[in-house]
This record gives structure tokens, C-alpha cells and sequence, in this order.
């Protein structure tokens, strides 16, 4: 059959496509390439000159990355060991086991603002219940939010408690999904449970604990509202991450401009970092 | 012929006497919010409002969060549409945020609020976007009463962009009951051999703020703390800091400028006044409550208004709050100016000036004003105009976490606070703390320049880094030193010179 215009159908498709990616990519990039700001608001070119301001001329910028890099990486390992935890006990027959996968779902049901501020709530250092039982114990008010080092572990503890659950999900997806065989040929050869999960349950899991971590990353890369609301980057800028730096640079002083500029580096980076993981994960979790 | 002559003369009397009560009760009956005073006539009041007709008609506002500020703007906003048939949209945005809700639509040419709250420093970026205020409101008898100063904080070049609803100082709140405690005045002087006083310099300020640190001085149980302070990255404690600076940095024989020299346009936060000054608040960070180092606006509110601290510094809602009969201070504390500092730095001997000094920050306050391209301008204003009518301001500026603070003339009279409870030497203290910064030949005004939220937060971003420890007050003041530099070169030495000017001749009792 030599339909002709079967290209015709791709159209509506292809017009999503450029109307919500390739269009905000070359509109990104076009405004990195001009000083729009609050002052001058207009699409004019003034050539890399952000760039060049970037790369050699905002330490903050990378530090919010690094500080990023070290937030996700430690949120996503311990949401991953968490949750495939969590997915392997009710992987089994357990009693209640309905309602457990249930309950353990609940953190990531809720919102995530809302849910932050109750946090923050908790960790009020001098109102707030956790310091206040803490107190009761005879501990020493912790600086929950007020301590450069201890506000990240602050915020690595709302990220995981909001997020394994999706962690738990896919794992749980996984297991759900593994072929019966392996584990019988396990059982009769009278494999030990620590032994199954190394070489059956582990193995067989790598594909989708690649993806799930991989998904991961890339949400807890974009990690901005836990950080807005529970200490604005603080305390100093010893919270501040990579998204929250962008946003302040462009809708709170509002270099519209330069906030591209970091947009699309930070997309460029990414991009390749991931793809670099996501090899070396395969590499190391996957074997022939 | 005469009883009758009297009976009508009498009832006459009574007419004229209590019909303004009457009237007044007539709209305080249904809304309760200005039941002490009723509603005061006017060409905004209740009963003027009452006769509009805005039926069918949105009005869609952008104000801050609830409480300070996004409170009354809910309320009102209520009654307003109540009175008048109009649906009122009101959306609440954090204070960082506010800016940049306005720009973003300003700058695509949209107006998805008629009516955009900000601070009074972000005219110069937005007075392009905004409409000026009409003739027939800057005129009014409700206009007039309201202080030069402010009148000229809501304009620029003479015309009148933002719509005064409100006014704004830092100054000092400390607890009389600790301070003036004959018995705590000798435990100080035996301890400390130092006198317990109003502190008038931030070194005293900090010596009482620690002394009174962590321990319960009020016996209700609770430990109570030095100082409650804004020290919130990007919430608005980049105003603490000039608060703390001025003194130190603010000299009456280097007139000239206060954050730049004028000149030369060479930014002057990092000289040693300012470096003085944070080394100071790095201090205070030892003697504010747990977490205090996280505290916005709200939190000081909160914290020394419900009594947790000695001292606070700021606006005038934390000691409004303090001063609500249901506050566990009420009548319990203090206003006096900003503490001063026994030097100040001169630029131009590179020197220290012994002696001492002190310098009033006007912050400004709040500002609101209404989009160009709003399709609802006359309406916007009408709900603008009422929002600050004699009745309303009155009821607002009694609640401290309403952020509405004193801007009109008749609030500069004791009468008008001890009608809502003050005591009468509370209330006297307080205006004529009010009064003595109106007088004050040495004050300090904020930027209101272009770029004025970029330099605001790199001077914020490295006064925390110095809070949080991660850089010395010195090099911390550096970096924001060298950020406004670039800040310059972008925006343009010229045009920021421009506008600085204005605020210059302020300072330096010119205009």
C-alpha cells in the first residue's frame, strides 16, 4: 500500500513535541543569550557574556551544585536500601499485608509543601515537638535548622520519608513481576535467604532498580520545594541547591537572563551526568 | 411656648449628638472589625463604599501572606465586596516573592492583578507598570493627613505611584518590666557592674541581651531569650542589617551617602562601620532563642510579642502585638529609637569618630498600587482608598500582626493608643519614639534604586553566610561588596547614581 501521506498523521504529535520541549529549549537558550532583568526587560544579545560571568564568576552557583550532587545521591541511596527493604517484607506473605503497602505509600500521597511545613514545625528548635521530646530525655536542644551541617540532614530526612514510598513502589512492582523458576531452583538447592537475595533476587531486580533510581535521581536532582520551606536555602547558603539558587536568581531578583544561562548549563550537566550513571550503574549491577 | 422650644432644641441636640454614633453603629454592627470607633464619614468611608455598584465585576489582588499585610488585605477585601457587590480574588505570596509575581506579568505586558502589594523601595522597577494615583484620591481629605514623609515615599518625581496604606521605622522594643525592675537593676549592676538601662548602644544592647539569655526572668515557667530578631535569609532581614549598621556607618559630617558613596559610586558595605556591625549580629546569634537564626518577620513577631524575649528591633508589629490585651506582655514593654554606638566610621579620614552616635532607619513599609493595565482601575482604587479609610487604619493599626503601622498625623497622638488600652506612658513613649525618628537630622533611608532587589539580596545572602559561620564578617561583607560592583556595571553606574540621589538628599536634609 503506498499511503503518502501517513507523514500528515505525525503532525499533531510532532507539534506537542516542539510546542512543550524543543521550543522552551531554544527559547531557554535564546534568553541566556541577552541581560533581561528588571531594568533593561527586553530580549536583546549581549552574546556569552553570562556564561562567561558563570563560569568564571559564581562560586554559589557551583557550590549549590555540589551540595545538590551530595543531597540527591545520599537521599536516592537511602531511599533505595529503604525501600527495597520495606518492598521485601511485603513482598511476602505477611499478615496485614494489604494494609502495610498501604500505609507505607501514605508519604508520598501527600503534598509535598504541605507536608515540609509540618515538618518544619516539628523541627522548631525551640517550639517544636521533636526538640521538646528530645528535652524529656535529657538531650540538648538539636539545631535541627539553624546548623549548616544539620539543616542538610534535616533536609535528606523530609526527602526520604516523602520519597521512598515511590521507591517502594517500583521495587515492590518489580518483585511482583519476577519469574517463580529462579527461586524454585533456589529452594532446591537449598539456597539461604541471604544467598537467594544475592544471587536471584538482586540480579534479577537490576534492570528495575537501575530505572527506579534512576527516576529518582533525576526528581531528588530537582529538589526545590523542601528546601524553599523548610530553611530557604539556609541556614547561610548551606542548604541552597541548584533549582533553589536558579529560582532566586530569576524570579527573585529577577535576572531573567542569567537564570537561563544556569537553566540550560544545568540542564547540559544533567543530562550528561545521568547518561554517565545510568552507564556505570548497568555496568556494575547488570552482568552477562 | 418655651418647654416646646426646649423639648425641640433638646431633641435637636441629641440628633446632632448621637446621630454619628448611631451612623457608626449602623456598619460596626455588621462589621464587627471597627466597633471602636464606628465608621468615620469620609469619601471612602462604610457609607460611601456602600453606594457603589461594582456587581459582576473581579477584583483580583496580589498581596503578602496571612497574617502581616495578607490578613487585613482578606478583610477588607471581604467588606468590601460586601458593601459594594464585587467578587474580590486575593492571593497570598511570601514576601521574597513578591517582586517577581508583579514583574513577571508587568514585563509581558499582562495584568492578571489589578492590584499588586510590595515594598515602598520597589517604585523605581515598578512605577512604569503602575498607574498613578488619580487626582480626585490624592486629594482627598483622607490623603491629606498623612505625613509628608510618606506622601513622598509613595512618589516619584512628584507623582504618586503607590497608594499609602501604611508606614514603616525599625526601632527598639525591650520589656519595662525587666528593664525599669528595680530588682533585676541591682542583680545587673552587682553582676555586671554595669547599669541596666534602655540600652543606647548595640554594645549594650548585646551585653543585656546576653545577660538575659536562657534562663526564665519572668517566672511563667519558660525560659525566655536575648533578643528576637529578623535574621531569614531573603526575608527582609537585609533591614535588620542597615538597622544595625546605621549607627556605626551613618555619619552627620560625611554627608554623601549611606550604602554608596555618590561620587564615586563605590559601594561602602564593606567599610569597618558595617564589618562592626556584623561582627555585632554574628554575636547576637548566641543570644536569640533556639532556631532564632531562622526567625522572618512572623517569628519576631511571635517571639517578642508572646514574650519570649527581652529585646527586638524591627517594625512596629512586633510591639503593636505586644500591646494586644490578649498579648501576655500587655503593658509590659517599650519604644525607644535604635541603640547608637560610641563611634562612627568616617570615609573620609578613613577613620573612626569617637563619640557617640545614633541614626534612625526608616525602612518605608509596605506599598501597594494598581496595574496600568488593569481593566478595573477605578475600582482598584476605590478598594485601595477604603482599605486605608480613618475607620479601617484606625482598627488595623491596633493589631500588631496586621503589619499596618502609623503614617498619618493623628497617629503621632497618644490619644489615639490609649483609646485601644496602652497605658498612658506606653503609648507617650511610643510616639514620641515615632516623632524623634520624624526629627532625626541623621536618618537613614533604604536604596530605592534600579536593581534595588539584587543588591538587597547579595548584601542579604552574605550577612547570612556570616550568621551561619561560613564566612567572617569581613569577608563576607567583601563578597556582597564586590556582587554589588557587578550589579553596577549591569545596571549602569549612572542610572543607579540617578535614583541614589533622591535618597541621598533625604539623608542629607536637602529635600
Amino acid at each position: 500500500m503506498n499511503f503518502k501521506h501517513k507523514y500528515v498523521f505525525l503532525f499533531p504529535g510532532l507539534f506537542v513535541l516542539i510546542g512543550i520541549l524543543i521550543f522552551p529549549i531554544i527559547f531557554t537558550i535564546r534568553l541566556s543569550l541577552s541581560g533581561w532583568n528588571s531594568y533593561t526587560p527586553e530580549m536583546n544579545f549581549i552574546g556569552i557574556t553570562n556564561y562567561i560571568r558563570l563560569f568564571t564568576d559564581d562560586p554559589r552557583f557551583w557550590e549549590s551544585f555540589f551540595r545538590l550532587s551530595f543531597l540527591s545521591v545520599t537521599t536516592v541511596i537511602l531511599q533505595y536500601i529503604i525501600g527495597f527493604a520495606l518492598a521485601l517484607i511485603v513482598w511476602r506473605e505477611i499478615k496485614f499485608k494489604r494494609f502495610f503497602r498501604v500505609i507505607f505509600l501514605i508519604p508520598m500521597m501527600t503534598t509535598p509543601v504541605i507536608m515540609t511545613v509540618i515538618w518544619r514545625t516539628f523541627f522548631h528548635e525551640s517550639l517544636g515537638p521533636v526538640n521538646d521530646l528530645l528535652g524529656n530525655l535529657g538531650v540538648k536542644p538539636i539545631l535541627w535548622l539553624s546548623d549548616p551541617v544539620i539543616a542538610k540532614f534535616t533536609v535528606i530526612i523530609v526527602e526520604v520519608w516523602q520519597w521512598t514510598p515511590f521507591m517502594f513502589l517500583l521495587l515492590l512492582a518489580g518483585l511482583l513481576s519476577l519469574p517463580k523458576e529462579p527461586f524454585l531452583a533456589a529452594a532446591i538447592d537449598g539456597a539461604s535467604p541471604f544467598r537467594k537475595f544475592v544471587y536471584v533476587t538482586f540480579p534479577l531486580m537490576a534492570p528495575i532498580s537501575i530505572g527506579a533510581i534512576i527516576i529518582r535521581l533525576i526528581e531528588a536532582s530537582k529538589i526545590m520545594d523542601t528546601v524553599f520551606v523548610l530553611t530557604s536555602g539556609g541556614p547561610g547558603t548551606a542548604t541552597e541547591t541548584s533549582s533553589f539558587y536558579i529560582y532566586i536568581k530569576g524570579l527573585r531578583e529577577f535576572q531573567m537572563g542569567y537564570a537561563a544561562t544556569l537553566s540550560f548549563t544545568y540542564l547540559v550537566i544533567m543530562i550528561i551526568s545521568l547518561t554517565i550513571i545510568a552507564k556505570v550503574l548497568t555496568k556494575l549491577m547488570i552482568k552477562e | 411656648m418655651k418647654t416646646i422650644k426646649t423639648c425641640v432644641t433638646a431633641i435637636i441636640s441629641a440628633l446632632l449628638i448621637f446621630s454619628p454614633v448611631a451612623y457608626a453603629d449602623k456598619w460596626s454592627d455588621q462589621f464587627p472589625h471597627i466597633k471602636a470607633t464606628g465608621d468615620i464619614p469620609g469619601e471612602c468611608s462604610y457609607e460611601s463604599m456602600s453606594k457603589k455598584n461594582y456587581k459582576g465585576k473581579t477584583l483580583k489582588i496580589n498581596t503578602h501572606a496571612v497574617p502581616v499585610m495578607g490578613e487585613p488585605t482578606a478583610l477588607h477585601a471581604e467588606q468590601f465586596a460586601k458593601l459594594t457587590g464585587a467578587k474580590v480574588d486575593v492571593t497570598h505570596t511570601p514576601a521574597g516573592d513578591l517582586y517577581a509575581k508583579a514583574m513577571v506579568p508587568f514585563q509581558a505586558g499582562q495584568a492578571p492583578y489589578d492590584i499588586v502589594f510590595g515594598f515602598s523601595n520597589f517604585i523605581n522597577d515598578w512605577k512604569r507598570y503602575l498607574e498613578p494615583v488619580p487626582k480626585k484620591y490624592v486629594e482627598m481629605k483622607q490623603m491629606q493627613d498623612v505625613t509628608p514623609s510618606h506622601i513622598g515615599i509613595a512618589s516619584w518625581d512628584g507623582v504618586m505611584y503607590q497608594f499609602p496604606v501604611d508606614g514603616d521605622r525599625h526601632y527598639l522594643k525591650y520589656r519595662k518590666d525587666v528593664i525599669d525592675n528595680p530588682k533585676y537593676q541591682k542583680k545587673y549592676k552587682a553582676d555586671t557592674g554595669k547599669e541596666l538601662r534602655v540600652p543606647q548602644t548595640w554594645k549594650e544592647y548585646g551585653e543585656m541581651a546576653a545577660y538575659f539569655n536562657g534562663w526564665d526572668w519572668d517566672g511563667d515557667g519558660e525560659k525566655e531569650y536575648g533578643s528576637a530578631e529578623v535574621m531569614k535569609k531573603d526575608d527582609l532581614m537585609y533591614a535588620a542589617f542597615y538597622s544595625r549598621s546605621a549607627a556605626y556607618s551613618k555619619n552627620p559630617k560625611t554627608p554623601g551617602g549611606f550604602f554608596f558613596d555618590l561620587k564615586t559610586m563605590k559601594p561602602l558595605i564593606n567599610n569597618p562601620g558595617f564589618v562592626e556591625a556584623l561582627t555585632d549580629w554574628v554575636a547576637a546569634t548566641k543570644y536569640v532563642p533556639p532556631g532564632g537564626i531562622n526567625f522572618g518577620l512572623g517569628d519576631e513577631i511571635g517571639s517578642f510579642g508572646g514574650g519570649q524575649t527581652l529585646f527586638s528591633f524591627s517594625w512596629d508589629d512586633a510591639f503593636v502585638a505586644a500591646m494586644q490585651p490578649d498579648s501576655p506582655i500587655n503593658n509590659k514593654v517599650g519604644a525607644a529609637q535604635l541603640p547608637g554606638a560610641m563611634k562612627v566610621w568616617n570615609r573620609t579620614t578613613n577613620s573612626w569618630d569617637e563619640g557617640f552616635n545614633q541614626a534612625p532607619f526608616f525602612v518605608w513599609g509596605w506599598a501597594v498600587g494598581v496595574a496600568k493595565k488593569s481593566k478595573e482601575k477605578e475600582m482598584a482604587f476605590d478598594y485601595l482608598c477604603f482599605f486605608a479609610n480613618e475607620a479601617n487604619h484606625q482598627a488595623d493599626i491596633g493589631i500588631g500582626r496586621f503589619g499596618v503601622n502609623p503614617f498619618r498625623n493623628d497617629d503621632f497622638k497618644a490619644d489615639v493608643w490609649t483609646q485601644i488600652g496602652w497605658d498612658k506612658d506606653i503609648a507617650q513613649s511610643y510616639v514620641d519614639t515615632l516623632a524623634q525618628m520624624e526629627e532625626s537630622k541623621n536618618r537613614v533611608f533604604p536604596l530605592r534604586v534600579p536593581g534595588t532587589f539584587e543588591f538587597n539580596a547579595a548584601l542579604a545572602t552574605a550577612a547570612a553566610k556570616a550568621l551561619a559561620g561560613q564566612l567572617s564578617p569581613q569577608a563576607a561583607l567583601d563578597e556582597a561588596a564586590k556582587q554589588w560592583e557587578d550589579i553596577l556595571n549591569r545596571v549602569g553606574k549612572d542610572n543607579v547614581r540617578a535614583a541614589y540621589s533622591v535618597g541621598v538628599a533625604m539623608e542629607d536634609n536637602k529635600l
